[in-house]
């Protein structure tokens, strides 16, 4: 289905702007709105600067959506549209410059580019630094069970217990060591030292994940489909009753007062890390003997694939991140209690793979930020969020029973490299 | 001696609720090789038909116009619920299941899920979050046998789950419909050619799972009369549990799972703390996958499968 032709040639404007205008685009635009966004908040009717692109307002008071759409148009749109379309020119000549460097080298540079938007976009207020946090967070957790759910096409339920693990592991470590607390005695270390170990923590985390990984790995070798799904299910709650019933960690009251070691840069950079490793893996040779194993494992067998290998080394990868993920999680909330990672969280996940795409990167990340923030935009409808959602989903599963961006890398070069023109290939 | 035997009495009616709700995972399993992820909200959605039959029912029979005694109340309520509730049943794979029927299965495992968390929040904004309490419809009569506490409820519940499984190990075996579905379940690409409608079979199936499904709330609900919005979630995923360990699509496989994940839980819970109660039953289920990964009753892994 071609667009209409008006937005077409609307839109064929912008088709020459590469990824580096769009990021001075924004860039723009939040600095923009750091500046001056309160006044013009104010100059249009609005009480305060519209956290998630007005999205947070609209169901709060309906009748402020003209108001919020304005200032998105004024803030966003118009500094955007404007930046974008004069510096096609220049950007494109930076794009192309910026490409000849080493490839380390330029996805340095539009990491850091990215960072200063996001950091500057979510130092308006904590809300936003809040929700960025848990969208960067639920990214790796989408990202880790498409590792799974799409790549190796089998259905596993057992991501939140891999995350739980992950969250108590590194909660343990950084609340019994770096503070004070009734339950695990005085800090043993000074906490100044604290940011330097988490790292340490979180990848403690994940090798936990990891390790409880194999109780799902050791029987994937011998059974698929529906058996696995109940094995990985039966994994979940052994997770989530085992540490409830564990009085070490507090058992169901959870563990709280973690240090505020995840800052925006701390989970940004792991996300980052966490996209890079996940994308590498998935379009190196294994991941290619993931996509063998899921289309016929026994062809994949016949060509010397090592079947046990491939899942071993997939589950215990995506389990890690998993963990890694659970870890910032618990230090994002300063909160974790077992109650989290039950079926509701499953259900979450699941959502935002399968709405995303299956088999894609692009797809977890589509995915986690649409229901993210979907969730957020919907707040203010409480009960009626969990009809809307599920409603969505469903639609994108009959209509796109994958996924809306499914089977789709990161390329980088693909992404970094000026832009001619409309007609050429994607 | 006493107190195991007391405690087997108690586990057979735990079984039941679990043997019935499993029943429909493995019948609409048999068929569209799937699992209906929003069953056990069909069981909830039952329970609360069946609260609502069986108070209609019963200001019916009090206001005079049509006295009956509650027992025959009772019989009603299971009849006339099992009935709406298979409508129930046939309108989730309308919706969710038949569009996607040339989609990968895990896309329709996710449009079940989906679907029960509408019915469950659906239930949540009709009826409000308060708990509502099943009308007790026969007074408890209790035995004491040989120092075995046995009442008329218990009995009446293991009774209705065996008849119920009974009947439905009949229809399959003995009538036209249930031949349809065996050779659905033996080959789904070859039978269909053969005549038999897949669509007619699979909003059957799914009938027939939502009514067992409806007797196992209403069986609930006259055992511990709390019903809330969210009480489907633990049962179904445990019965999906008993589903899987007795075998893909096997009736007698699912009967005999539901039971026996009813002892494990009853007898753990006995010998070890009630917290333990999951972490020991499904570390059991999991070493049991482990060593034996296609169940009790089903086929082992084969190039069949559809993934």
């Amino acid at each position: 289905m071609a667009p209409p032709t008006t937005f077409r040639t609307f839109r064929a404007g912008w088709s020459r702007v590469p990824l580096i205008g769009w990021l001075f685009g924004a860039l723009l635009a939040v600095t923009l709105e750091r500046l001056v966004g309160g006044p013009l908040a104010a100059a249009v009717g609005l009480p305060k600067i519209p956290a998630l692109f007005g999205l947070d307002i609209m169901l709060k008071k309906p009748l402020l959506i003209p108001n919020a759409f304005l200032y998105v148009l004024l803030v966003y749109g118009l500094p955007m549209g404007f930046a974008t379309r004069a510096s096609i020119a220049p950007a494109n000549r930076l794009a192309a410059g910026l490409l000849r460097l080493p490839i380390t080298v330029t996805t340095f540079v539009y990491i850091v580019f990215l960072y200063v938007i996001f950091h500057v976009w979510a130092e308006v207020n904590d809300y936003r630094a809040l929700v960025l946090k848990l969208t960067l967070i639920a990214i790796m957790f989408t990202l880790s069970l498409n590792v799974i759910n799409g790549y190796m096409g089998e259905f596993s339920c057992s991501h939140p217990g891999f995350m739980a693990l992950g969250a108590y592991c590194a909660s343990v470590f950084s609340l019994g060591l770096f503070v004070d607390t009734r339950f695990f005695g005085t800090a043993l270390l000074p906490p100044a030292l604290g940011p330097f170990v988490f790292p340490v923590a979180l990848l403690l985390g994940g090798l936990l994940a990891a390790a409880g990984a194999l109780i799902v790995a050791v029987p994937s070798f011998r059974t698929r489909g529906d058996y696995l799904a109940i094995i990985s299910l039966a994994f979940l709650f052994i997770v989530k009753s085992l540490i409830e019933n564990l009085e070490y960690v507090r058992g169901p009251r959870g563990l709280s007062g973690q240090p505020d070691w995840a800052n925006l840069p701390t989970v940004f950079l792991w996300t980052v890390a966490c996209i890079w490793s996940i994308n590498n893996f998935v379009t190196s040779t294994i991941g290619k003997a993931l996509n063998a194993v899921r289309d016929n494992e026994m062809a994949a067998n016949a060509m010397t694939v090592d079947t046990r290998r491939t899942k071993m080394v997939a589950f215990l990868f995506a389990a890690f991140w998993a963990g890694i993920a659970g870890g910032l999680f618990a230090h994002v909330l300063r909160y974790v209690n077992p109650g989290t990672f039950g079926i509701q969280s499953l259900a979450e996940v699941l959502a935002m793979v399968y709405f995303g795409g299956l088999n894609s990167v692009y797809g977890s990340i589509v995915g986690a930020v649409s229901i993210s923030l979907l969730g957020e935009a919907l707040r203010p409808l409480e009960i009626f969020k969990w009809i809307i959602i599920p409603l969505l989903l469903i639609l994108v599963m009959i209509y796109r029973p994958t996924g809306l961006i499914a089977f789709k890398d990161v390329d980088v070069t693909a992404l970094f490299r000026p832009r001619t023109g409309p007609d050429e290939e994607v | 001696m006493v107190i195991f035997l007391q405690n087997l009495v108690n586990a057979l009616q735990w079984g039941s609720f679990y043997a019935l709700i499993a029943l429909g995972y493995s019948m609409v399993y048999s068929i569209l090789m799937l699992f209906n992820f929003a069953h056990g909200d069909i069981f909830m959605v039952g329970a609360y038909i069946g609260f609502g039959v069986s108070v209609g029912l019963i200001g019916l029979a009090h206001s005079g116009l049509l006295p009956m005694p509650h027992w025959l109340i009772l019989v009603l309520t299971i009849l006339v619920s099992m009935f709406l509730t298979s409508f129930v049943g046939m309108i989730v794979e309308r919706v969710g299941y038949r569009p996607l029927r040339n989609a990968p299965r895990a896309s329709a495992a996710i449009t079940g899920l989906m679907i029960g968390i509408i019915l469950e929040t659906g239930n949540l904004i009709l009826l409000g979050a308060r708990r509502v309490s099943f009308p007790s419809l026969i007074e408890t009569a209790t035995y004491d046998v040989g120092g075995v506490i046995l009442t008329n409820k218990k009995i009446m519940i293991v009774g209705v789950s065996l008849l119920l499984s009974l009947a439905l190990h009949q229809f399959v075996r003995r009538t036209k419909w249930g031949m349809a579905m065996r050779a659905m379940a033996f080959d789904s690409v070859v039978v269909p050619l053969m005549g038999v409608p897949l669509n007619t079979m699979a909003a059957l199936t799914f009938a027939i799972g939502s009514a067992l499904a409806a007797a196992a709330g209403i069986l609930f609900g006259v055992a511990y009369p709390v019903l809330d919005p969210y009480m489907g979630i633990v049962f179904g995923w445990k019965a999906f549990v008993a589903a899987i360990l007795g075998g893909r699509g096997s009736i007698l496989g699912a009967t005999l799972a539901g039971f026996l994940l009813g002892f494990t839980e009853i007898f753990v819970a006995m010998v070890f703390p009630s917290t333990l109660r999951d972490l020991i039953a499904y570390s059991i289920i999991l070493l049991i996958l482990t060593f034996r990964p296609h169940g009790f009753f089903g086929e082992p892994y084969s190039a069949r499968l559809r993934l």
